[in-house]
Order: C-alpha cells, then sequence, then structure tokens
C-alpha cells in the first residue's frame, strides 16, 4: 500500500517489543524568577520535579492536570525543546545525551502543539511547513511525502498545496500540524492539547483521524490534555500530574472504577455529570491550585486533601505500587501502610 | 407577554465589513423570571453575539439589527443615552470569560464594587464598600475583609471570577448574562464557579443566560437549554429533555461527540465537515450538509419548527426520527 | 476586531492562495499619495542617475559675470549660484550624492542593523545581553550629535559621512529588529521547526527572516527622510562632502550669503531636501499600512 510507504524510513526498532518506547527517569525542570531591581534570582518554579514514567510501544499514555502541573513542560523536556535539569530520557533504550544524539531524538519523537495557527508559519505554504522537517532530515523526496501526508490527513493536495495557514480552517490546520509531525516518521508523538482549542464536533473527527494514524503507521502517543473524557476514549493509560509531581498512573479502566489518589479522585468528581437528574452537588475541592513557585511541603496536595495529616506535610509521599506487582501506583501515604498514616491502607473514600 | 423576563423576537444581526457575516439569523428565545437557560454552541453559532445584543455592546456603525428584544418590559433596541447606562448594570450585568481582562488592574477589588453599586445605587462610599463586603461574602470568598483590598494581579483566577460574578450582582439585576465564565479554569475551580453560579442564582432569584459550547457545563446550571447553530436555535427544551431525548440530528452529534459514553477505541460518530460561513442569509436548513438524515427538501426551504410541547421545539424535518444507530 | 473574528467563521473554501507580496503591491498602487511620492522618488533617482544624458550644463564650471542669476533667466531656468554654475545642473547633479549618502547608511544598517537584532532576539541569552548593552550604549547620544561626533573625529568626505551615518542607525534598527525576533521566536512554529532537528541557521533562515523582515524594513523606511537630513546637515556644517562637488546641503551652506540678494535662489536646495525627506516620509507610512495584514 502506498500510504504505509510513506513512512517506510522509520528507524529500525533497537530494543526489541518489550524494552519501553521512551522511559523517563527523575525528570526535573526549575525556571529561575527574575526580580528585583537588579534582575537576581528571586524564585524558583518548580515545574516539573522528580517526574518518572514508562511508554511502551503502540500505546497511548494520557497525562492529565491542571494548569501549573507541569504536563507541557515535560512535553517540551521529552522533545528537546527544552533543557532537562536532572533526569534520564531513554528512548528506545538509549539514553539522550549518551548513546542518543538530540537529532536522533527529534527523528522519532514529534509534537503536536494546541495552537493550531500558532504552530504554522503564516509565510510558508501548507506544502513546505509540512515538508519541511522531512527535508531537515534528509528523507527523500520531502515535496512528494508532504502531498501523500496531506492526502492521508484529508487535505486534497491539489486544492490545499499551496495555501497558506490563515486561509483554512481550524480543524484544517490541526490535520496540517498533524501531517507535519509525521513528515518526520517518528515513532513517537507527543499531542500537547491537540484537540483541546477544535469544536467538538471537529475534535471527534480529529480523534478518529489520530486512531487511524496509529494503527496504520504503529505510533505510540502521549496524549495531554485537561479533559478527561477525551483521555480515558483515546488512552490506555492515564497518568495524574500535581504542581509538578506524579501522583497517580494506572491503566484507564483501573483509574475509571476507582482512583486511589484523594488528588486524582476530586479531579475525577469535578467532571460536570451529564446527567440532569444527579448533578454535582458539592465541589470536590475548595480553592485553586497552588503556585508552582512555593509548592507544599511534603505531600504537595497536602494543603487542599481532606485527609491531609502531619505525616502528608513532612514526608514526601514515593510512587508505588497499590498491591505488589500492580500496575495502579500512587504517591500518597494513605496506600503506604509503613508510612504513619492514621488511615493507611483502609479504603477511606466511602 | 409580562410574565418573561426576555422576549426576543424574529432577531437579526449583521456584520459588515470586509465582507458580511449573518450572525444571527430570525432569532426567537423567551426567558422566564427566575429561569436559568443555557445557549449551547459552537464557535461562530451565535451565542455571544446574542448576549452581546442583550446588553448592546455590539459596535452600532458595522452591526445591522433588527427585530424585537424586550428584558422586563424595557424595549432594549430603542435605549441610549441614560437609559441604557441604568439598564446596563441594573436590570442586566454580564461574566466574561476572562476576570483579568474585564477587571480594572489599577483599582482594588473592593473599589470597584464600591464604584459600581454608588454610580447605579447613588449610595455613599462607605455604604457601598459594605455592599461590597456583603458581596464578597456571598461569592464565599474567604476572608472578604482583606480580599477587598486586594489589586485583581493579586488574586488567582478562580477568585477573579468569584469578583466578577460580585460586581456583576452588586447591584441586584433581573437577569445575569454569563459568557463562557468557566471555560479559562481549571476543572476543579470550574466546579466551583458552577455550583456557585446555582446557589446564587436561587438566592437572587435572577434570570440567567448561560453562554457555554460545553454540554456539561449547561448540565450542571441550567433548567433549559437551547442549541444554536449557524445563528439559529435548532432545539429547545428542559436539560433533561436535551440530553435524555434529543431530536435534531446536531444536538445529537454533539452530545455523542462529548465523549462521556462513547466507548474507548471505537470510531466516533463524528460529525462531518464545518459549520457554513453565513455570508449569506441562510435559506435553508445550514445543518443539512453536514447531516446524516438530510433530504432535498432539507435544500429547499427552511425547515419547519415542531413544537411537541409547550416551550419545547425542534427545527427539523424529522423531529421523531430514531435515534442513529451507533 | 475581535467580534468578528470570533463570529466570521472561517471559509473551508476560501480562494486558493494568493501571495503576500501581489496583496501588499496591489494596496499600495490603489493609494494614491503613495503613488505620487514614489512618482517623485523615481523621478528624482532617474534624473540623478541619467544626469549626464540630460544635456544639462557642466555642474562644476561657472562664470564671473552671470552669479546670482535670478530664476527664469535666459539658459538658466533656475538661475545660477554664487560662483555662476547652473543651479539647475547643480541639484540634479546634487541629488547623486544627497541621495546617495541620504539612503545608502540606512541600507547597510538595515543589514547589520537586522542582522544583529535577529541574532540577539533569536539566540538570547548571553548573546542577547552582550548586543543589547552595546547598543544601549549609543542611544546614549542623540543622533544628530552622534553624527556630528563621529564625523568631526573621521574628518570630512563623502566615505567618512557614510560611516558615521551607518554607525548611528545600526541602533535603532538593532533595537526593533530584537524586539520583533523575539516576539516570534516565542511562537510554536518556531519550536515545530526546531523539534525537526533543524539548527538555528536553517530555522532563522527560513522561519524567522520572512516574518520578522517587513517590520524591520518598514522601520528602516521611516528612518530614510531622517538620514537625508542629517547627512545634508554634515555637508552644511562642513563635515561632510567638500566644496565644489554639488550636494543640497552644501550648496544650501554656501547659498547662505545671498539669501539677502536672491531668497527664492538660495532656498531651492532647501526644498529640494523638504520635498525628498517628506516624499520618503510619506512612502513608508504608505509602505508600512500597506504591509500590515491584520486590517
Amino acid at each position: 500500500m502506498s500510504k504505509t510507504e510513506t513512512l517506510a524510513d522509520t528507524q529500525p526498532d533497537k530494543g526489541g517489543p518489550a524494552q519501553p518506547l521512551l522511559i523517563v527517569r527523575n525528570l526535573q525542570k526549575y525556571f529561575p524568577v527574575r526580580g528585583g531591581i537588579f534582575g537576581g534570582k528571586k524564585a524558583v518554579v518548580q515545574a516539573v520535579d522528580g517526574v518518572s514514567f514508562e511508554v511502551k510501544k503502540g500505546e497511548t499514555l494520557g497525562i492529565v492536570g491542571e494548569s501549573g502541573c507541569g504536563k507541557s513542560t515535560t512535553a517540551r523536556l521529552l522533545i528537546g525543546l527544552l533543557d532537562k535539569d536532572k533526569g534520564e530520557i531513554i528512548y528506545d533504550g538509549q539514553d539522550l545525551g549518551g548513546t542518543l544524539s538530540l537529532r536522533e531524538l527529534r527523528r522519532g519523537v514529534q509534537m503536536v502543539f494546541q495552537d493550531s495557527y500558532a504552530s504554522l508559519n503564516p509565510r510558508l505554504t501548507i506544502e513546505a511547513s509540512i515538508a519541511f522537517g522531512a527535508r531537515i532530515q534528509g528523507l527523500s523526496d520531502p515535496v512528494g511525502r508532504a502531498r501523500k501526508l496531506m492526502e492521508r490527513v484529508g487535505l486534497a493536495p491539489d486544492r490545499f498545496a499551496q495555501r497558506y495557514p490563515h486561509e483554512v480552517s481550524g480543524g484544517q490546520r490541526q490535520r496540517i500540524n498533524i501531517a507535519r509531525a509525521l513528515a518526520m516518521s517518528p515513532r513517537l508523538v507527543v499531542l500537547d492539547e491537540a484537540v483541546s482549542a477544535l469544536d467538538k464536533s471537529v475534535e471527534a473527527q480529529v480523534l478518529n483521524l489520530l486512531a487511524d494514524l496509529r494503527r496504520e503507521f504503529g505510533l505510540t502517543y502521549i496524549f495531554i490534555s485537561h479533559d478527561l473524557n477525551v483521555v480515558r476514549y483515546i488512552s490506555d493509560r492515564i497518568l495524574v500530574m500535581y504542581l509538578g509531581e506524579v501522583v497517580e498512573i494506572a491503566p484507564v479502566d483501573d483509574i475509571w472504577t476507582s482512583q486511589a489518589h484523594p488528588y486524582t479522585r476530586s479531579l475525577f468528581s469535578a467532571m460536570p455529570s451529564m446527567d440532569p437528574d444527579n448533578r454535582t452537588k458539592e465541589p470536590p475541592l475548595a480553592g485553586d491550585p497552588p503556585n508552582p513557585i512555593n509548592p507544599p511541603s511534603g505531600c504537595r496536595f497536602h494543603t487542599r486533601c481532606r485527609f491531609s495529616e502531619d505525616v502528608c506535610k513532612a514526608k514526601v509521599p514515593l510512587l508505588h505500587p497499590l498491591t505488589a506487582g500492580s500496575d495502579h501506583l500512587a504517591a500518597c501515604h494513605l496506600h503506604d501502610i509503613s508510612s504513619g498514616h492514621s488511615k493507611a491502607g483502609k479504603d477511606v473514600f466511602e | 407577554m409580562t410574565e418573561n423576563l426576555v422576549d426576543i423576537r424574529n432577531l437579526n444581526v449583521r456584520f459588515s465589513g470586509a465582507r458580511t457575516v449573518h450572525a444571527i439569523n430570525d432569532l426567537t428565545l423567551t426567558l422566564k423570571q427566575g429561569e436559568t437557560m443555557a445557549l449551547l454552541g459552537e464557535s461562530g453559532s451565535g451565542k455571544s453575539v446574542t448576549l452581546k445584543t442583550l446588553l448592546r455592546l455590539l459596535p452600532p456603525k458595522r452591526s445591522h439589527i433588527d427585530g424585537n428584544i424586550v428584558v422586563n418590559g424595557v424595549d432594549v433596541l430603542t435605549l441610549s443615552g441614560k437609559k441604557l447606562q441604568a439598564y446596563r448594570g441594573e436590570e442586566v450585568s454580564m461574566v466574561f470569560q476572562e476576570p483579568g481582562l474585564a477587571l480594572d488592574p489599577v483599582y482594588t477589588v473592593g473599589d470597584q464594587i464600591a464604584e459600581s453599586v454608588m454610580r447605579h445605587k447613588g449610595v455613599r462610599k462607605d455604604e457601598a464598600l459594605s455592599t461590597a463586603l456583603d458581596m464578597l461574602r456571598r461569592v464565599r470568598i474567604p476572608s472578604p475583609e482583606r480580599r477587598l483590598h486586594n489589586y485583581p494581579h493579586e488574586l488567582s483566577g478562580g477568585m477573579l471570577q468569584r469578583v466578577m460574578i460580585a460586581l456583576a450582582l452588586a447591584c441586584r439585576p433581573r437577569l445575569l448574562l454569563a459568557d463562557e465564565p468557566t471555560t479559562a479554569l481549571d476543572a476543579t475551580v470550574q466546579i466551583q464557579i458552577l455550583l456557585l453560579l446555582r446557589d446564587l442564582q436561587k438566592e437572587f432569584g435572577m434570570g440567567v443566560i448561560f453562554v457555554t459550547h460545553d454540554i456539561g457545563v449547561a448540565v450542571e446550571v441550567s433548567e433549559r437549554i437551547a442549541v444554536m447553530y449557524a445563528g439559529q436555535i435548532v432545539e429547545e427544551g428542559t436539560t433533561r429533555e436535551i440530553i435524555k431525548d434529543p431530536r435534531h440530528p446536531y444536538t445529537r452529534g454533539l452530545l455523542a461527540a462529548n465523549l462521556h459514553d462513547a466507548a474507548r477505541g471505537a470510531r466516533l460518530n463524528a460529525i462531518p465537515g464545518a459549520p457554513p460561513p453565513l455570508d449569506t442569509r441562510p435559506d435553508a436548513c445550514s445543518f443539512a450538509p453536514r447531516c446524516p438524515l438530510a433530504e432535498p427538501q432539507c435544500l429547499a426551504a427552511l425547515p419547519p419548527v415542531h413544537s411537541p410541547n409547550d416551550r419545547r421545539r425542534v427545527a427539523c424535518i424529522h423531529p421523531n426520527a430514531p435515534i442513529l444507530a451507533e | 476586531m475581535a467580534l468578528i473574528e470570533t463570529h466570521g467563521l472561517e471559509d473551508p473554501i476560501s480562494e486558493a492562495g494568493k501571495g503576500y507580496w501581489s496583496g501588499v503591491g496591489s494596496r499600495l498602487i490603489r493609494d494614491p499619495v503613495t503613488m505620487i511620492c514614489l512618482g517623485v522618488i523615481l523621478l528624482l533617482i532617474l534624473s540623478a542617475v541619467f544626469a549626464p544624458y540630460l544635456g544639462l550644463a557642466d555642474p562644476y564650471t561657472g562664470s564671473m559675470i552671470k552669479r546670482l542669476a535670478p530664476i527664469g533667466t535666459e539658459g538658466h531656468i533656475l538661475g545660477t549660484d554664487e560662483q555662476g554654475r547652473d543651479m539647475l545642473a547643480r541639484l540634479i547633479y546634487g541629488g547623486r550624492l544627497t541621495l546617495f549618502i541620504g539612503l545608502m547608511p540606512v541600507v547597510l544598517a538595515f543589514f547589520i542593523g537586522g542582522a544583529l537584532g535577529i541574532v540577539a532576539g533569536y539566540l538570547g541569552g548571553w548573546v542577547n545581553t552582550v548586543i543589547m548593552r552595546t547598543v544601549d550604549v549609543f542611544f546614549a547620544f542623540p543622533s544628530v550629535l552622534l553624527a556630528i561626533a563621529i564625523s568631526g573625529a573621521l574628518g570630512a568626505g563623502i566615505l567618512n559621512s557614510l560611516v558615521s551615518l551607518t554607525i548611528v542607525f545600526i541602533p535603532p534598527i538593532t533595537r526593533v529588529a530584537e524586539a520583533v525576533t523575539s516576539g516570534v521566536r516565542s511562537l510554536d512554529y518556531i519550536d515545530a521547526a526546531r523539534a525537526s532537528g533543524a539548527n538555528a541557521l536553517t530555522v532563522i533562515r527560513v522561519h524567522v527572516i520572512g516574518n520578522v523582515l517587513s517590520p524591520i524594513f518598514v522601520y528602516a523606511t521611516s528612518l530614510t527622510s531622517v538620514c537625508m537630513i542629517l547627512a545634508a546637515g554634515l555637508s552644511f556644517l562642513g563635515i561632510g562632502v567638500r566644496p565644489p562637488e554639488p550636494e543640497w546641503g552644501l550648496m544650501l551652506n554656501t547659498l547662505r550669503s545671498a539669501i539677502y540678494i536672491n531668497p527664492w535662489l538660495s532656498a531651492l536646495p532647501g526644498l529640494m531636501i523638504f520635498i525628498t525627506s517628506l516624499c520618503l516620509n510619506l512612502l513608508s507610512d504608505g509602505v508600512r499600512s500597506a504591509m500590515n495584514v491584520k486590517d
């Protein structure tokens, strides 16, 4: 099939099917906040602090969290748009900065941004925008590739190739951005709120397209969104972030039926009910998420958590499996019997 | 007709400029006293234009409005000068999507609320400030005495939206217009604001028109939902009717696109295509080009408005078609 | 306006791509003031370039008996100067030098300042600090004073005027280029281009230059009239072009003494400077509004 040929230049698999495509260990990024008369360092935003996770080959990992939780910073670190302060990024068994160069990583990992308009150069035609990356990476026939991909994402090349981004609709622009990311034959695509700015009816079209592309090209996705319904629909596993840290990570069906971390639970209860006879009665949390500049000590959620005890203020909970060998992980003293929390190990939610 | 708080009849709004846009086409809408109605639609459906028309906020030179709008017995489209000022704020007020942009950064929030109270109610400053304090308390802002003296940039997004609501309700309007007030907020904050609005509506007994693109939000706040598409209302009914028994193919498509009950990994029943450009006045069903049930007659004339019961309507030739097989 | 933007629906079947520059061109043609100014400037440039073929009198040979002949004199339509040289010839030949040292510094500064500003804006960090703080030093002096100081130090002469004026115009252009570039730098398409593995030079060439050039260019054109006046001013003060070369600023100086004898005549070079700088100014305004796609 000619369509699969388009991506025939995909990098060869190095680690075998059991090797996770991406392993992230203790990723950390702090941003200095400059201020004062002399522009000296005043404070740091702890945007991403000790984030670890894995993405298996062919799966979709959904990342959810509120503004300031560090999900977009994580995405930018993964693709090398920001330099990490600490931690390891291991792509298909190769360590970034060690055996893997940034250029090679960018061949294998691509990103689709939220703002479809700002992520396209207004002075380049659609065809030129899509072909740019392939040309940079030295792939054969970049223009032919671009046209094939346009066809694949549902934009007739003869009608759209020579147009400019402002001449097409938001949904069409996001299709262009997807084609642009795919032009380099990546294996992992990071979708940072890629459908959030679209109207609901258009969003569904783009989600269908993403599902088809994943199957057809054997892609792996990291899907970042604030919309839990969308994340549930597209993901295999869900990772929840709060103030720069991972609080819970689990297969989607597990987390949908029982959330282990009190924050995850609040996030899920904050979803509108969709049932006029059973509307939400009480907001699960009060107040706004705290500022990541001076995050709370210990468990960062303890300021808003109704199960908070002294141990939560003092000790940082580590991410660990709920039961031995489980792939449902949470970072909460409630789930660690040795933590010293008075309700540890008990089912507190009911 | 006096029982209706809002009575919009055959409203048309057209913008002229580099190109003409028929933003609102023959819109008729009524809201009873103390009722909460959600105007649901996607970008460009005309929902925000409807709100702006109600407050007479559209640029007069470039917008052409005709039709009838009566709010609490006042003919809105003929208001001008002092009467228009009094109408805005006393009869009707509005909460915007970006409270950070709607509040003045150089005054404290207390001063801003007090200023509005002084202007509309003609009271003294200390009296107005105590009203402001009372309002901050009613929107459940913690330690309101301290917040009164805060500047907008010192407050978080959720707090700002509460201040915005306090400002809007300070003069006890009969009608509150809310333009996507929770869209810019985080999920856990959004639900707080939605529930606050629901409580305040009961407390103050005002009418609310709540514009949103999110069906879930509409369900949480409103008793009634009007679905807009291409500047027209395609379906209207109680929230229960719209959610449990949607009749218009567009409403059904929107509900499916919300994904709350979509099977994971299954193909979505997406509405194909994109909304029409609206550079001409629609003379047929605007949704027909995207509609799975479209027939030749849909493209020949405007669809009939079917009204199964009082205050329920569907603008479609198939008001009783069975729910599409997924 | 935002109102129309949000409610004017994007037309999925709008007309196929018309280039940006053809749009700018058609807007310019429809603007009469800009077109007239462009005509005047072109006329001045053409007449200066083709001066030897216009059958004019020799601008260097004068006549002691025909000094300061009034405008309208037989054989000298615009009269003669204080050494009896034909004014028309001197004004047209004078356009060569005046326009050259009036425009060339801006052209040079456009390239040098533009490059510096783009590099500073794109790379940021310490590169930005070094370039921009250096530029700030030059901003400490008023541009006229700076030009006079540099010219005075280098000595009179065409080349030295050129150098001093170029130095004067590099800082403002750098500053504008830096501001525009750092704005573009933060957009997602630059990140997307970096993420595709392109190096800084390629990203600048393909994605930055096209998007920052027009605002920098428009700003530079607005400097041409100032530069013209400064160049003429340097010559007027005797630290620019040296006699007997015809140059408007210098001519204004030498005819200064004749102001009570033949005021109209002595005003002619000033009039030329005035017309040229006015036309350049209006032209740059016209270009700016034609390039502004946002309206």
